[in-house]
Formats: structure tokens, sequence, C-alpha cells
């Protein structure tokens, strides 16, 4: 390797904070937003156009566990260096972040309101998400973890929506402060596991690769997992504190909720893996049952609760919670399929998602309106959004030739090789996905069209090409997985405690 | 006894610029005397760089012991000098408004630094006390500088009362251990716990606490807090921030080099206290900010809770291995970064504060509504500040606090850290409240003041600059950690 290809993660890591630097300095307000807007998504385009050099790049055959590595001492006296480098898994996360990237800037650009701090906020959030992926040092993990979930805040209570039910109303500034109080007060778990590996190493570092090689005592490991699993679960929607996320996700203006349900809760089961699993094998092994457990709950009650929701964003979030739960358990197995395939549910669930929250924006924009009781028969009048959902759909319940398909039946495979009574029920909440999605599906695009929705307009371009990119890699990746299974394999092959 | 005299030149000159300061005073016209600030703080800056070239290397003492010429009295004497040159120029706006006597002010905060620098510099309990009391008559007299404004004469009455009271507690306190001990002087004291190990005279235990008592009331510590939030909502906005960050930063430092270097041997004795301190501080300063409709009590408790998480480092001075104390330097690393970093973080918060109440005139949290839209610049300076006293990345707050609980869980005290991460949350809440106050909310209607908030440059100069260290420190922190360990490896032998 080059010495380009070395500085290529910083380059990736400085691309969007530059970005947002620069609009923060940007001078002019109201007449400057298109300019704006086309330099946000030129940086966005730009990250991808680094991230699919990274992918070209990568050694997939044999080589180090982690690959363009980069180290720079930050502060001796902590033994905190800035050091960046990317495993197979990592680079599958870049893929996804790299696509969902600039098509949340492109749905982004409806946003009229306040645009200039919006297009800051979403920069900083993917710079922090990026940062969490390739950083090789726990504290830079932490940092961009933590700067990765805060711009949420504002982003949320700002250009978010609020939801009237029946009884209640909950409000966007209510859901902003439950999903901020509910992962910063996870990451205090994190920060204590973090600090408690520093000193019992006593390497004075935090050198992830350093602190994989340590071999901590059985015991610390037991102790300390959990803390990781639920502090990192948390973000991943884990049950029981997955209470946030469909709030959140619902709340949240369509390109946020597009990045959140789509990159952002990865970064939990990303630290899953990457803190928790590859640091302490001994515990992760202790503790699998448990997190098996856990995941299998997400996957029905998720599934249950989407079934039952009258919100078109809230179904959407609570099979968030279901979907995230096969990578959970696809984790818990700690087989080479089950992790490979959590991995790839990962990005899977990430493009989906994506795909599902542009199109329901879309409806929401137009409408003015979520509720699945008054929607209905849209395909007349909104042909290409109902062909898109359709394939979100399919790509959700688990159709062969879909992304979704190739993931769960990994994590299946997984799961039948190591504890076959949950793999049954795993496939149960597969089927209560269809029967939900199908419903919806139905409910929404076909039917009688209602008369006051016969003069809603289509997808608006921006949109068509997002979905239309979304679900062509959905698409791609159902049909030919090869190429993202062999990178997370290879990856998922240097994970001390995974068999088979 | 052979003094060396010429070593306190830098405090000779700081002296002179307090006179100065009141002597002229009386020869300029009225309307000019506000002006007096730069000479304030270009004869702080001067002792700054005097001290930096005359005492670069230096390590001795003078009067036997009674004082100490340090790296870690010239890293405090540097920050203290040019924490003070800024405080002088952020009142300098508020000044010309509001104080009708600018040389006594000016040269009151010019005394109060010696005073702070005599508490770092001291090496024995009785100079450290003159020195604290230095400092606490010249506060004592710039709280209650608006005779005619009643929350003003509340805040003076309480904190002069309050603080005579812990003086006399502090006394008492120094009393005991001279009589137990037969020294007050660091070192011997340090000999005397270190050879009665085990077996301490209840005397000085019973001294000990009442010494962390009366440091506790300075530093408003729960449950000696109580004066805090009224002396800071009535006192004038800049001696505000003057107490939150200056005063309570010298007691810090005093606190450090009396631990580390007196008390170190009896730390089995104090280090369970501590904690207990530090959790209560820490669970009450950020309960109560929650409910504060004021900005400067917010700003008070936030600083109450501030200094609970300094008690944390505090209590890790140290840690009992087989028997014997090791100290732990990441600790007193760890206080030192976290007070730099909380000073550029408060007085920027601080600054904001003086701007917008100069222009809305009052300091309620209400006056906060929409902020973004009439400054955005304030806006985002007060942003940058609550996010780092909120220990958010990128800024300085997050590496301090980092360092902190790294140190606390280094000394053994994981679940202390665990308890300082978790008040770290509830204090976002009510910074978080703030910023959605300023970008979410919109202008309050009663409101009638003029939309833009003008800001003078001098402040508009200071807060960027107070902006670029906050997020400077917060992403290149190394020379700065640097300097602070040179000043911590002076009072603590490495490990």
């Amino acid at each position: 390797m080059n010495g380009f290809d070395n500085s290529l993660l910083i380059l990736l890591l400085v691309l969007p904070f530059a970005a947002a630097l620069a609009l923060i300095l940007w001078p002019g307000e109201g007449d400057q937003l298109r300019s704006m807007k086309w330099f946000s998504s030129g940086v966005a385009l730009a990250t991808t156009a680094l991230v699919v050099w990274i992918l070209l790049r990568f050694d997939y055959t044999d080589g180090a566990q982690y690959q363009f590595i980069s180290e720079t001492d930050w502060l001796e006296q902590l033994g905190i260096g800035f050091d960046l480098g990317v495993d197979g898994i990592a680079v599958a996360m870049l893929a996804l972040t790299a696509i969902a990237f600039p098509a949340a800037i492109l749905i982004g650009w409806n946003v009229d309101a306040r645009s200039k701090d919006y297009l800051i906020l979403l920069n900083l959030l993917v710079g922090g998400v990026y940062g969490t992926f390739v950083s090789l040092d726990l504290f830079f993990l932490f940092f961009f973890y933590e700067i990765a979930v805060l711009p949420m805040y504002l982003l949320i209570s700002f250009w978010g929506s609020s939801t009237s039910f029946p009884r209640f109303t909950r409000s966007k500034e209510y859901s902003a402060m439950k999903l901020v109080l509910f992962l910063v007060g996870g990451s205090v778990l994190i920060w204590v596991s973090i600090i408690a590996m520093f000193v019992e190493a006593d390497l004075n570092t935090f050198s992830l690769i350093d602190l994989q090689r340590v071999g901590f005592d059985e015991s610390f490991q037991k102790w300390v997992f959990p803390l990781l699993m639920v502090g990192f679960g948390l973000l991943g929607g884990l049950w029981p504190l997955h209470t946030w996320s469909p709030d959140g996700h619902v709340s949240a203006p369509t390109s946020v909720s597009m990045l959140h349900a789509g990159v952002l809760m990865k970064l939990g089961a990303f630290g899953i893996i990457r803190v928790g699993i590859q640091t302490m094998p001994e515990g992760a092994e202790a503790w699998a049952p448990l997190l098996l457990g856990m995941g299998a709950v997400n996957v029905i009650y998720g599934s249950i609760a989407a079934m039952s929701q009258t919100d078109l964003k809230y179904v959407i979030g609570y099979s968030s919670v279901s979907h995230m739960g096969y990578v959970f358990l696809g984790l818990a197995t700690l087989h080479t399929l089950g992790v490979t395939g959590a991995v790839l549910q990962m990005f899977s669930h990430g493009i989906m998602t994506a795909l599902m929250f542009t199109l329901a924006g879309a409806i929401y924009q137009t409408s003015h309106t979520r509720d699945i009781g008054i929607l209905s028969g849209l395909a007349k009048v909104m042909p290409v959004g109902a062909f898109f959902f359709a394939i979100a759909g399919f790509a959700s319940l688990g159709l062969p030739g879909f992304s979704g398909f190739v993931a769960e039946l990994l994590v299946f495979l997984g799961l039948f090789q190591t504890y076959p009574w949950v793999g049954a029920l795993a496939v149960i909440g597969a089927g209560i996905t269809a029967v939900y999605m199908l419903r919806l599906l139905a409910k929404v695009y076909f039917g009688e069209t209602a008369r006051r929705w016969e003069s809603l307009p289509d997808l608006k371009l921006n949109e068509k090409l997002v979905a239309g990119t979304l679900a062509l890699i959905l698409l791609v990746v159902g049909f030919a997985p090869f190429f993202l299974i062999d990178v997370i394999r290879e990856g998922v092959r240097h994970i001390p405690v995974v068999t088979g | 006894m052979n003094v060396n005299f010429s070593l306190l030149a830098p405090e000779y000159v700081l002296v002179g610029v307090a006179f100065a300061v009141l002597t002229i005073d009386f020869m300029l016209p009225r309307r000019h005397r506000f002006h007096l600030s730069w000479l304030a703080a270009g004869g702080l800056v001067l002792s700054a760089v005097v001290v930096m070239v005359q005492r670069w290397d230096t390590v001795e003492t003078l009067y036997g012991g009674l004082f100490i010429a340090d790296k870690f009295g010239l890293f405090f004497f540097v920050f203290f000098t040019t924490l003070t040159a800024v405080l002088v120029l952020i009142s300098n706006d508020y000044v010309r408004q509001h104080i009708r006597q600018p040389g006594e002010f000016y040269a009151l905060m010019v005394f109060a630094a010696v005073g702070m620098i005599g508490m770092v510099a001291a090496g024995e309990l009785l100079t450290a006390y003159v020195a604290l009391e230095l400092l606490s008559f010249s506060l004592y007299v710039l709280v209650a500088f608006r005779r005619d404004d009643a929350h003003g004469n509340e805040a003076g009455v309480k904190y002069i009362v309050l603080g005579a009271f812990s003086s006399a507690i502090l006394l008492y306190g120094i009393s005991m251990v001279w009589g137990a001990a037969g020294t007050t002087y660091y070192d011997g004291i340090s000999e005397h716990l270190a050879s009665n190990a085990g077996s301490l005279d209840s005397t000085l235990i019973l001294g000990l606490a009442l010494i962390i008592a009366g440091l506790g009331f300075k530093v408003a510590a729960a449950p000696f807090h109580m004066w805090a939030p009224d002396t800071y909502q009535g006192a004038p906005t800049p001696i505000t921030a003057f107490l939150a960050v200056a005063s309570k930063a010298a007691a810090f430092a005093l606190i450090l080099r009396l631990f580390a270097q007196a008390l170190m041997p009896a730390l089995e004795e104090w280090q369970v206290l501590i904690a207990v301190l530090a959790v209560a501080t820490m669970v009450i300063g950020n309960l109560v900010a929650i409910v504060q409709s004021n900005i400067k009590r917010m700003l008070a408790y936030s600083s109450v809770g501030q200094v609970g998480f300094l008690l944390v480092g505090v209590a890790a001075l140290g840690h009992i291995e087989g028997g014997a104390v090791i100290p732990v330097t990441l600790a007193s690393d760890a206080v030192i970064l976290h007070l730099v970093g909380y000073a550029f973080a408060n007085l920027a918060a601080f600054t904001v504060v003086i701007a917008v109440s100069n222009h809305i005139g009052t300091d309620e949290l209400s006056a906060y509504s929409g902020l973004a839209k009439r400054s955005p610049y304030l806006s985002l300076v007060m942003a940058v500040a609550l996010f780092s006293l909120a220990g958010l990345p990128f800024f300085v707050g997050f590496l301090t606090k980092f360092y902190l609980f790294t140190a606390a869980a280094e000394a053994g005290l994981l679940w202390l850290a665990g308890i300082a991460m978790v008040a770290s949350v509830v204090s976002l809440y009510y910074y978080l409240m703030v910023v959605k106050r300023m970008f979410i909310d919109d202008v309050a209607e009663s409101d009638n003041t003029p939309l833009t908030i003008g800001i003078p440059r001098l402040s508009w100069v200071l807060l960027g600059g107070l902006l670029i260290g906050t997020v400077l420190l917060g992403v290149y922190p190394q020379p700065l950690a640097d300097a602070v360990s040179a000043a911590s490896g002076a009072i603590l032998p490495g490990a």
C-alpha cells in the first residue's frame, strides 16, 4: 500500500467535518442556499468516491486484519492515538454510509427552513458515523460515536414533526430529548467499560489493536461485556431499551430518519462486534444466550408492534426494531454464517429502511398525513412510489432475490447450527413481517383511491433518483451478494471466538 | 537567613499595577476611567511574562518554606494572571454601564489575583490562609459592588457571612492540625502523618475534616454550597464569572498542593470523605440546575456540579496498594486540565450572559429564546460553551472529563467515575434546554428590545478567542497537557 492509501481514511473523515466548517463560515443566508446544497451534495459524492476507491483497493484475499492503517500520536499522557483502519466489517459499513449519505443530502434538498443549519448538522452526523467505523482507538471511537448521536437532538426538535394519537400527542421535542438522553445514557455504560479496559490492561493505551491482543481475565470479560452489549445495543434498538427508536425515527425529518435508521443504528451493532466481541470473546460467549433472547424478543415483539401501528412511519420504525433483532440473533450465534449474516443484514436493512423512509416522506410531504386508515390506493397517483415501496417491502419480508433474503438466510443458517429452536422462532418473525408489510402495501397503495388523494403528485426527481438507486442496490445485493459476503467474511474470520 | 527577595519580582509587579490603577483613577476624568481595564490587563500580562522569564526552571523556597516557587506555582501564576486579564477585559463593557468606581473595581481584581497566586505558592497552612483571605476580602467588596441593588446587597451579605464563617472553620481546623502535628508546614505534616500512619490522633483527623469543610465552603461543594446561587445571581456578572472560574481554580490549586504534599500519607482517612462530597456535589448541583429559570443561577448550580467532577479528581490523587499510598499523577493532571477547560467554557458563557443582559436587561432564561435569530454569533459561542461544559466531543470538556474519569478509574474509583458520568448526562439535559431555547424557540413576544443584538468589538474578539480555545484544546491538547504534566509533576513526583 502506498502513502496515499494510508491517508485515505483521514481524508474521508476530514471531508464532512471540513464541509460543516465551510458551511458555518459561508457568508450570506437565503440567496446562497442553492449553492450550499450543491456544495454538500458534492462533498457527499466525494466521500462516496473515496469509499469506492477504498473498496477497490481493499485486499480481499488474505492479509492483516486491519487495512489502510494510519497512526498518529494524539495525547501521550493517556496513550491516545488518532489511529484509523478498517477490516471487512467496517468496509461494508462504509459502503452503507457512502450510499446513505448522498441519498440523505439529496432528499434533504426538500428542506427549505434554515437549510444551512440542516446541512451543517447532517455533515457533522455523517462525520461522526464515518469516524466510529474507522477508529482503531477507543477514545476516538467514543468521540465520534458521541458526535454521531448529538446532532440528532437539533435535527429532530427543529425540523421534525409531532405525531397526534387519539389520546395524546408525541411531540418532536419530547422524542428528540428522549432519544438523546437514552443514547447518551447508554454511552455511560460504554464509557465505563472503555476506562475499565484501560486500567485492567495497564498498558497506558486506548489502542484497539493492542487491547484486542491483551486477552483479558475471564471474570473481567464477564462483567464488562454486558455493559458494552447493553450500551451499544441501545443504539441498535435492543429490546427492552428500544423505545426511543420508533419515536425518534417517526419525529425526525425524512433524511434524518434515513440516516438514523439506515446508518446510525448500525453503529450500535458495530460497536458490539468491534469493542464487545473482539476484545471480550469469552465475555461474549458467556452472554451470547442473553443477547440471543433479547434479539428474539426484538424480532417477534418488533413485528407484532409494527402490525398494530396506524402511522406509516411507526410501522417502519417498529419494523426496524424487528429487523435489528436479526442482527443481534446473528451476532449471538458467534458462528461465521450467523455473524456474516448479521453484518449483511445491517447493510441490507440500512438501504431498505432508507428507501422506505424516502417513500413515506414523499407521501407525508404531499398528503400531510401518515395515517394508514386514511391513506389508500395511492398506487394510482404515485405509481413510481408504489413500485419502489413494493421492492422495499419485499426486501423487508425476505423475498428471494432481494438483499434481505440473503442476510436473513445466513442468520437462520447460523442459528440452525447453534440454536435451532431460536432459528424456528425467528422464521416465524419473518412470517409476521410478511403479514404487516403486505397489509401495509395493500392498504396504502392499492385498493380504492379516495377522492382527496386523486391529485397527489408522484415522486419528485430527487426522490426518484434516490429511490431508484437504493432499490437497485437491494436487487444487486439480492442477486449477487458474493462480493459483499466476501468482504464481510474477511472481517469476521479474524474474530477469535467465532466458529464454523 | 539569606532570602532572595528578587524572586518575588512578578508579585511586586502585580501589586504595583494594582496601586497604579488606584492612583491613576483619581487623575482621569470620570467618563474615561473604565479604560483602566487596559492598564490592569496589561499589568497582569506583563507579570505573567516576567514570571516565565524569571522562574522557568526555578525550584526554590523562600522564608524557610513559606513560599514555594516551582513549576506548579509557575503554571498557576500564568493561568491566574491570564484569567484575570481576560476577566478584566470582559468587564470593560459592564463597568462602563453599571459601575461608578472603575479604578477600585479593577484594582481589587488584581489584588484578588495576588491572593490566588499566594494560595498556590504557599507551603504552609497559615500562609495559604492569609493568601486565601486576600482573595476573599477582595471578593467580598467586589460582590457587593452595586450598593444600590437589592440583589447585590443580599449577595454581598450572604457571601461575607458565610465566607467569614468558613474561614473560621478553616482556621479552627488548622489550629487542631498544629496542635496534633506540631507544625503547619506541608512537609512537616506529611512526615508526621507518615510516621504515625494507622494510629492518627483524633484531634488531627477532626482538624483535617474541618479544613476540608472550610475549603468545601470556599469551592461551594455540597452541602456547603448554599451561598453560591444567591451570591452568583446578585453579584455583578463579571464578578460572578470571577467567582465561578478564578476563585474556584485557586481554591483547587491550593487543595491539590495541600493534599499532594501534606495529606497524601493519610489518604485512607480522607479519600472516602472527598468521594462522598464529590457524589453529593455532583448530584445536588446538576439536579437543582434543571429547575432554574435564571441563567446566572443555572450556571451557579452547574458550577457546583463541576466542582463535584473536580472533587472526583481530588479523591483519585492516590490509591493504596499493599498498605502503601501510591500517588496517581493522572489525577492531578486531570484536575488542572479540567480547571483550564472549564475556565475557557465558563468565561465564554459568562461573556455571552453579559452581552445579552446589557442588551435585553435581564438574566432570565426566557431572554435566551430565539437568540440564534438575534445574534447567531452569541448563540454559537453559548452553545459551544455549554456543550463543552456538558463534556461533548470536539470541545475541551470532553477530553478533560475523559481524563478525569480515567484517572479516577486508575485510582480504583471506577464506581465514582460511573456516578460522575451519570451526573454528566443529567447536566446535558439542562444545557440542551438552553440550546433548545436559543435555536428552536422563538423570541418571547413580551420582549420588545431591538431584534438584533450588537456586540462591542472587544467582546467579539474575546468571544472568538474563547471559542477557538475551547475547540482547539479539544482537538489538539498535547501542548497544554505537557505543561500540565510538568506542573503536577512538581507536587506529585511520578508514581
